[in-house]
Order: structure tokens, then C-alpha cells, then sequence
């Protein structure tokens, strides 16, 4: 089944064309990762997806549905959640708190409820609560629920933000980077942690990732690009001997 | 150990036994007409400096010009219970007065809010800067509510015990905002608007609600303001007057309800002490309108997050969002998981 289909997506800033006539056809449970040098559009397309730019032009179809338009929270209500290339977590605000305020959206009262605390509100609240426990709990961050989030070590603060991302109970997860700055021992932990978190909440992931180790490692399907264009996709494989591929990106790897 | 009734209802039961307290002491002149004033003041300031704080502190915008909310309610509330009410009634409809007061503030931060907040960036402080400007010289303008020689005729309705009552009002709702899905909402904007959206919260909907809510907050207090003056002019409402309320925010504390009660008290005192020592040196009262820009600006610069500054108070949580229930909870979850773990 096709979860996501994108049709030449197209955004320029300005004069700068950032991404151009990028397709994707992402179907449910896959693991596709996008690769490409710095400033070669990737994360503009995860803000085009997730309506934080709007395109210059083509479709995003999410599950049958145009997201072209629709506000962030609109996006991630209908099954989107992503995390980002620098941490962007809530810094001042609890652990518990960080993957509290992602139940926004199905947290079923209103500001009634809230002001005068009646039934309803309590309920939810203390379902919410223990619903943030639980996913902590299996993130192995329950004990650090009350830790202010800068205080944690980097390691943690990564994986909170994926925490967090799941705490919307998304069917499609962008990573955005997720071993920057990671250790080898971190990122051996990491490609584990995606594995399992793919299989335990039965999403289909799309990845960005500088790291070789992690792409050739974990991903299914691998789209290239340099300066907004997509220039070779296929397995792993197919796109560590692809001869444009050597050229543009990991060539530069290889004389490393 | 405290007994647990005590630690359930001891606040509770605190604020009951007190409230006596606000009608007779005022009564018998235990405590005399000025001090009486002045805990009016810190009454009326809290209710001012919370909602302020919800949208500078919590939500993290900008908004300079509340005093033309708290205008908003004062002259509401005083036509209501000088033209319209008839004179028996006053004391009685006193908090519909203030409710409608509040009412019509709120739904001018509407009208406020809905054009600031659709685009992102600092619009806010311009706009709410005119919308001050603007509510003084429409009151100015207005020849039927007395013009520049202002409004006047109301009873002194603001009672000591008034005032009490309304400001555990606002506390608890203001609480019970703060510590739900979209107090939570809030601060998420205030630390990363675009994450905040990212991971699905409605912040359209989260600034305008909190808005609004602050605006009326703002009417109430200049409601109550109104009816203790028992006159009321537009200079009262100037920027000046805004900020004061910026400034008791920022002494106390940033994003704490704790803070703002803190914020309010010392500064009200601040500002009545100055009164007796100018008087007693033979300045000009005229100074004390420096104070508060002055401490605008060291605040600012030396200690902008305030006393008590993105911090609370464990007795104005609500007991399920104290440290020890999180603990408890904490606690709950490792242990079940130990047990799952020595069982396998």
C-alpha cells in the first residue's frame, strides 16, 4: 500500500532552487533513507512534507490525503511525526513534559474542562500521564521524568526527540539526522533503536543520514540528491557502485 | 509527617479561615483605611500581573499595551453599575459587572489576537502598543463617559473580601490553565514555536485562547481598580500603567504564578514606601514615575527571568503536577519493572 507519494515537488527560496521535481513513492513499512551533500534539499523536503514551508510546486499525498496547505499540527494529526537535524527540544520543560505536550492534539477536553478541572479533564490527564510513563518507560528514560531536558547527556536528548515524535502516534517517522554527533558505540545503539522502534510501532520510516554506516546498514531504498535533484536511487548496493553517486558524494568518502 | 486531611485540605482551609478575616478587620478598623488601600492594591496587581505573565512570561510574546484591557473592564463595569443596574441591586450584581467587564476585554484580545498572531514574529508588541494608544484617545474622544475628565459615580463596591475572593478566583484558574494540555501548549511556543507545531499542538489556537483569557483577567482587575477609585479617567490607563504591569512580571518571576504574587506585593510596597519617604524628604511625588521604567531597564539587563523565574511554588500546583506525585509515580513505574524483570 502506498503510505506517501510525492510528484515533482519543486521549492525554490527566492532564486534558489533548493528542491527539484522530487518523486517519492514510500510504501506502508519501508525503510527509505535520502542522502546527499550539504545543502542538497533534504531537509527542505521533510519541511515541505510537514507543512513548514509550503512548495513551490507539486503533491504530497499522505494516505490519500493532499497535505499541500495543511498547517504542521493538521500534518502530524493525520500520522506524521519527525525529529530534527539540531535537537529542537523544549529545553526548559520536563522530560515528562516534552512527550506531554506531543498529546496535544488527542487530549480530549476543552478549555472548560481545563479551567474548572471537571471529570473529563482529570480523566484525560491522568490517562496522558500515564501514557508518557509507558513510552518512557520503554525508551529506559522513566527514571530521568522529571530531568529538566537540557540537562540530559546528548545521547538521551536524541532519543527523547524520537520519544517524543512517537508519543503522536505517527504511521510515518522522518528522521532527520539522527546519529549527528552520535559516538560509533551511540550509533551501533541507534540503527538498533530505529530497527526496533520501526517494528514495535509498525511505522514506515523515512531517514536522512550523513553517516554511511547507518544508511548502507538499515535502509531498504536509498534517493541521492545534490543541489535539489535527484540523481540515483536504488538498494544499497545499487547506489554504493552507481558511478554518479561515486562522483558526487561518496567519492569524496572513498579518498577518505 | 503532616496528618494527610491536613495535607489535603490545609490550603483550603487556610483560605476559609482567612476570609473572615478580610470583612472584619477592615470593619472595625483593626486595620486602618490606608493599609486596607493598599492591600486592594496588591490584590488588584496580582490579578494584573498573572495576566500578564500568561502571555509575556508563560507564552513567551510580547505584550506592552494591557492596561488598555484593564481600561476596558473599569469602564464596562462602571456603566453597568452607574447607568444600567439600578442602585439597590449594585452590590449584588457587583460580579456581573466585573464578569461583563472581563467579557468585553477578552473579546477585544480577540480582535487583537487574530490579526497579531497570523503571521509569526514580534507584531505583537506593535499592535498592542497602538491598541493602548488607541483605547486612551477613544475615551478621551468620548464626550458620554465624561471625556478627558474621565468617569465617576461608582460606589466603593471593591471591598477588601472582594478582592480576596477574586484574586484565589484567578489564581486557581489561572493554575488550572497553566498546568493542562494547553498551559503545557503555551510554554512549548515560548521555548520553540516551530517544534511546538511539529510535534501536532494548534499554536494558532493556543495563542489566541491564552490571549484572550489574559485580556480578560485584565478587565476584571480594572473592573475592581474602578470601583475602588470610584473614579476613573483615560490617563489612568496609559502606557505608564502598562508598564508597571511589565515590570511586576519581570521582578517576580517569569512564567510562576508563585512569581507574579511575589512580583505584585513587592512592588505595590516599593511603589507606597516611596510615597511616605518622598513625602517625608519634601520630592516631588513626580518621581515615582521613574521607578517604574527605571526598574524596567535593570531588570532587563541584571535579572530578566525574575525572582522566581520559570519556577513554582509546590502549594500553587495542583497536587498531581507536584515534585513528590511525579516521584510517586516514577517510583511506581521502576518498580513494576523490577518485578517484571526478577519474575522472568
Amino acid at each position: 500500500m502506498t503510505l506517501l507519494h510525492i510528484e515533482r515537488l519543486t521549492h525554490f527560496f527566492g532564486g534558489l532552487r533548493a528542491v527539484y521535481d522530487f518523486n517519492l513513492e514510500l510504501q506502508s513499512g519501508e525503510l527509505v533513507a535520502i542522502i546527499g551533500p550539504n545543502g542538497a534539499g533534504k531537509t527542505t523536503i521533510f519541511n515541505l512534507i510537514t507543512g513548514v514551508y509550503r512548495p513551490t510546486e507539486g503533491r504530497i499525498v499522505f494516505k490519500g490525503k493532499d497535505l499541500i496547505g495543511l498547517s504542521p499540527h493538521q500534518i502530524v494529526q493525520s500520522g506524521i511525526a519527525r525529529t530534527f537535524q539540531t535537537i529542537r527540544l523544549f529545553k526548559e520543560l520536563s522530560v515528562l513534559d516534552n512527550v506531554r505536550i506531543a498529546h496535544y492534539a488527542r487530549a480530549g477536553y476543552s478549555p472548560w474542562d481545563a479551567l474548572f478541572r471537571l471529570f473529563r479533564f482529570t480523566a484525560e490527564e491522568d490517562r496522558i500521564r500515564q501514557e508518557a510513563l509507558e513510552l518512557l518507560n520503554i525508551f529506559k528514560m522513566v527514571h530521568l521524568a522529571d530531568t529538566i531536558a537540557k540537562n540530559l547527556p546528548y545521547g538521551q536528548q536524541r532519543r527523547l526527540e524520537i520519544a517524543r515524535a512517537l508519543a503522536t502516534h505517527p504511521d510515518l517517522l522522518l528522521l532527520d539526522e539522527p546519529a549527528a554527533g552520535m559516538n560509533p558505540a551511540e550509533v551501533e545503539q541507534l540503527m538498533e533503536t530505529i530497527l526496533w522502534i520501526r517494528r514495535e510501532f509498525h511505522l514506515t520510516i523515512l531517514l536522512i543520514e550523513h553517516q554511511m554506516r547507518v544508511v548502507m546498514g538499515i535502509a531498504e531504498r536509498i534517493k541521492v540528491l545534490d543541489f535539489g535533484q535527484t540523481i540515483a536511487e536504488g538498494t544499497p548496493l545499487e547506489i554504493q557502485n552507481h558511478p554518479r553517486v561515486i562522483e558526487a558524494y561518496l567519492g569524496e568518502e572513498a579518498i577518505l | 509527617m503532616m496528618h494527610p486531611v491536613l495535607k489535603r485540605w490545609g490550603l483550603p482551609l487556610i483560605l476559609i479561615l482567612i476570609f473572615p478575616l478580610t470583612i472584619v478587620l477592615p470593619a472595625t478598623g483593626l486595620i486602618n483605611p490606608y493599609i486596607d488601600l493598599v492591600l486592594k492594591y496588591i490584590g488588584i496587581n496580582i490579578i494584573l500581573t498573572i495576566s500578564l505573565n500568561l502571555v509575556n512570561g508563560y507564552m513567551g510574546e510580547f505584550s506592552v499595551g494591557h492596561a488598555g484591557f484593564m481600561a476596558i473592564g473599569a469602564y464596562v463595569s462602571s456603566l453597568l453599575t452607574v447607568l444600567v443596574f439600578p442602585d439597590q441591586a449594585g452590590p449584588f450584581l457587583f460580579p456581573v459587572a466585573l464578569l461583563a467587564g472581563g467579557a468585553i476585554a477578552g473579546l477585544a484580545g480577540l480582535g487583537i489576537a487574530i490579526p497579531s498572531f497570523r503571521t509569526r514574529g514580534d507584531y505583537l508588541a506593535i499592535v498592542t502598543l497602538a491598541f493602548n494608544m488607541i483605547i486612551k484617545s477613544v475615551l478621551e474622544n468620548l464626550d458620554i463617559i465624561g471625556g478627558p475628565r474621565g468617569f465617576l459615580g461608582m460606589d466603593k463596591l471593591t471591598t477588601l473580601w472582594w478582592v480576596y475572593l477574586w484574586v484565589i478566583a484567578v489564581v486557581f484558574l489561572a493554575r488550572n490553565f497553566v498546568f493542562s494540555n494547553f498551559g503545557r501548549g503555551v510554554l512549548s511556543i515560548r521555548e520553540d514555536e516551530i517544534a511546538s507545531g511539529l510535534v501536532g499542538v494548534n499554536t494558532r489556537q493556543v495563542k489566541v485562547l491564552t490571549f484572550v483569557f489574559s485580556a480578560f483577567l485584565a478587565g476584571i482587575a480594572g473592573g475592581l481598580f474602578a470601583h475602588e477609585l470610584q473614579f476613573i479617567n483615560p490617563r489612568s490607563f496609559t502606557i505608564l500603567k502598562s508598564t508597571e504591569m511589565l515590570v511586576m512580571v519581570y521582578l517576580g518571576g517569569i512564567g510562576s504564578l508563585g512569581g507574579s504574587i511575589l512580583g505584585a506585593t513587592v512592588f505595590t510596597l516599593i511603589l507606597e514606601g516611596l510615597r511616605t519617604v518622598l513625602q517625608q524628604l519634601g520630592i516631588s511625588q513626580e518621581w515615582r514615575l521613574v521607578v517604574a521604567p527605571l526598574m524596567l531597564i535593570l531588570l532587563m539587563l541584571f535579572r530578566p527571568r525574575g525572582i522566581m523565574g520559570l519556577r513554582e511554588f509546590p502549594f500553587l500546583m495542583p497536587r498531581s503536577e507536584r515534585p513528590e506525585a511525579l516521584l510517586e509515580h516514577k517510583r511506581r513505574f521502576i518498580a513494576a519493572q523490577a518485578e517484571k524483570g526478577g519474575g522472568s
